[in-house]
């Protein structure tokens, strides 16, 4: 079956006074349609990045984007617009992403007046059958995004999201910034309306626990990136690229079974992206790094079923 | 062996007054530490956590913040009764913070060394300037920099590593108690293990006690040994880990929080959320603060406020047990 998404050898290079900074890197990444794709990684790996670029937010230096099998890489303005009805992003800080100076209800609004979906009564009708869906209720139509919670507000930004009847949506970090009872409201949220609208989902984040809840695949960013593809339970069960393996290490889990001393935690800091040097990004860290490491690009390579992984001694 | 208590709360009360009405930040805490032990302050945003670590040290904002009553007895001695010159003679020497966001608590025009020597200076005015530097070339070791870096500035440095030199900073004095306030929240997985693992390591070397002041149980789990869980400012539970960790009782919100963690070791179809949301600070509900959100919520709860029901230390705020009792 033709993939929803699709990305060949993605690249999104910025340029700084010191050298080109690979944000993304040879990305080849698949999503089917109504799954959800995680994508983790430290902060600088690039996964936002990534997520921008498939959207075409930020114009890709190199490599394809497909979308239900149109390459969408360079769209012409006319078919970006119509593009942007698909596909669309929740961003992380609902602090900063909505506008201050509108209400609830015109912010919800926007995307439909933009579209010239509908207007006057049904476009008002269609907005507070928005705000129920996400759970606001329909008093707080004139409130402004100050008065509201980050709970709320991050629902606000789920229901602009969702206005123009998207398939594919990018959720860049989207409970990053709140609480543990309200983060799980709304990823109870965005599950339900997944299977009630069958939408597909990127869903960038770097809380690993969060991304084994909501992903059907996961794929393991590092410095641009990325190591490791595979479906949710396989990554966690047998995790092949020593990345993964010192995430997985790093997560505090909430009992006692082992202590910090016991657990076997990855020295050193993620290196500069600009100008990387050629062979495996993560070799610097490695504690199995090789002289082949250093030499050429690793590739993903097919390791198991459906298991990518870019690593000369996984692969072996 | 009776352990040695080095800072007792008792009944602290912080309010905020602001434009809208007071603030009720801090209700009623009482908690002991005991030497070379951490205890874990954890709670959601709002709930007062860091309240109760500024007041330890007299950080409050004077002109909006009160403490209306309460005692911090730290060492025999009750911090809210001292003077302030003194007071900041026991600061950054006796009891020292770590500051959350360590792109903001380090000063962007002084060298990470001076900033660390200032510490030293102020409260070793018998030591000369080589011994000085070297005392902070010392820390900066500790804390895994090499000292050749003690002229790079802040922005020179990644996260991890600066939160490094903040922790460098507050250890410089080798003080008995050490407040740290989510200190690794601004910090990445793999970062945040290495700082805290290097805590850890210090905290034992030293015998320094800790207030751990986080919103994340995994935190709680692997640093400390007793834990508060802080709600609208009230601790509505207490025990040590094994209590909270491992024993069947626990306060409806803190078992509410266990829930809408997403759990690694098992598959979940839905998480559980709380429903609703914190009560606001100005207007707390009657009776038990937790009532409009709880599951087990019967008439006596939206009335009277819960007493701590004790089950060998593990201490519950909650009606449900009271009968139990």
């Amino acid at each position: 079956m033709e993939p929803f998404i699709k990305t060949v050898g993605l690249k999104k290079y910025f340029k700084t006074p010191s050298g080109q900074l690979h944000a993304v890197d040879n990305v080849n990444l698949e999503i089917a349609r109504g799954t959800t794709l995680g994508v983790v990684g430290e902060s600088g790996c690039g996964k936002s990045t990534l997520g921008r670029t498939i959207l075409n937010l930020l114009p890709a230096t190199g490599g394809q984007i497909y979308f239900e099998g149109e390459d969408i890489t360079k769209p012409s303005k006319k078919r970006l617009f119509a593009l942007r009805k698909e596909m669309q992003i929740i961003f992380q800080d609902p602090y900063a992403s909505l506008d201050p100076r509108m209400s609830i209800r015109e912010i919800i609004s926007e995307p439909l007046i933009v579209y010239k979906e509908v207007k006057g009564q049904a476009l008002y009708d269609r907005v507070s059958e928005l705000m129920d869906t996400v759970g606001i209720a329909r008093r707080m139509e004139n409130y402004f995004p100050h008065e509201l919670d980050g709970g709320r507000r991050q629902r606000i930004g789920v229901a602009r999201a969702l206005a123009l009847n998207p398939k594919f949506i990018v959720c860049d970090e989207p409970v990053s910034a709140l609480d543990v009872s309200i983060q799980a409201q709304i990823l109870n949220l965005l599950m339900d309306l997944q299977k009630e609208r069958k939408l597909t989902y990127m869903f960038i984040t770097h809380d690993l626990s969060v991304v084994k809840h909501i992903s059907d695949e996961i794929a393991v960013m590092y410095l641009g990136e990325c190591v490791e593809k595979a479906p949710k339970e396989e990554l966690f069960k047998n995790p092949k690229h020593p990345y993964t393996q010192a995430l997985l290490n790093a997560i505090l889990e909430a009992d006692l079974k082992t202590s910090l001393a016991e657990k076997s935690i990855i020295e050193g800091e993620v290196t500069s992206p600009i100008n990387p040097k050629p062979g495996c990004r993560f070799a610097s860290r490695c504690k199995y790094c090789m002289e082949e490491c250093l030499s050429d690009n690793i590739l993903l390579e097919e390791c198991g079923k459906n298991h990518f992984v870019a690593c000369i001694k996984a692969q072996e | 062996m009776e352990k040695e208590i080095l800072l007792t709360i008792k009944n602290l009360t912080v309010k905020y007054k602001t434009d809208d009405g007071i603030a009720e930040a801090v209700n009623n805490i009482s908690f002991q530490l005991h030497k070379g032990e951490t205890l874990g302050l954890v709670g959601e945003t709002g709930a007062g956590k860091t309240t109760t670590g500024l007041s330890i040290l007299r950080l409050l904002p004077e002109r909006t913040a009160e403490i209306t009553e309460g005692e911090i007895i730290f060492k025999g001695e009750n911090l809210l009764d001292i003077p302030k010159n003194e007071m900041s003679v026991i600061r950054g020497k006796q009891i020292s913070m770590i500051f959350q966001d360590p792109m903001t608590s380090l000063n962007p025009v002084y060298t990470v060394g001076s900033q660390i020597e200032e510490s030293i200076f102020l409260h070793n005015r018998d030591l000369t300037n080589p011994q000085i530097k070297e005392k902070a070339d010392e820390m900066l070791e500790l804390v895994g920099i090499t000292p050749e870096r003690r002229d790079d500035y802040p922005h020179q440095f990644s996260g991890g590593m600066k939160q490094r030199v903040v922790i460098a900073m507050a250890l410089a004095c080798d003080p008995e108690l050490v407040i740290a306030d989510e200190p690794t929240t601004a910090l990445d997985v793999t970062i945040q293990a290495q700082v805290l693992r290097m805590m850890d390591e210090l905290k034992r070397k030293y015998g320094t006690s800790m207030i751990m002041i986080t919103h994340d149980f995994g935190v709680v789990a692997k640093t400390c040994d007793t834990v508060a869980v802080v709600y609208a400012g009230e601790i509505i539970e207490y025990g040590t880990v094994q209590d909270i960790f491992e024993d069947d009782k626990h306060h409806p919100y803190t078992t509410g929080l266990f829930h809408s963690l997403p759990n690694m070791n098992q598959d979940t179809e839905r998480l559980q959320p709380i429903e609703g949301l914190m009560p606001d600070p100005m207007a707390l509900p009657a009776g038990c603060k937790f009532h409009t959100r709880c599951p087990h919520c019967f008439d006596k709860c939206k009335t009277v406020l819960p007493q701590d029901i004790d089950f060998n230390g593990h201490m519950i705020k909650c009606h449900l047990y009271s009968k139990e009792v």
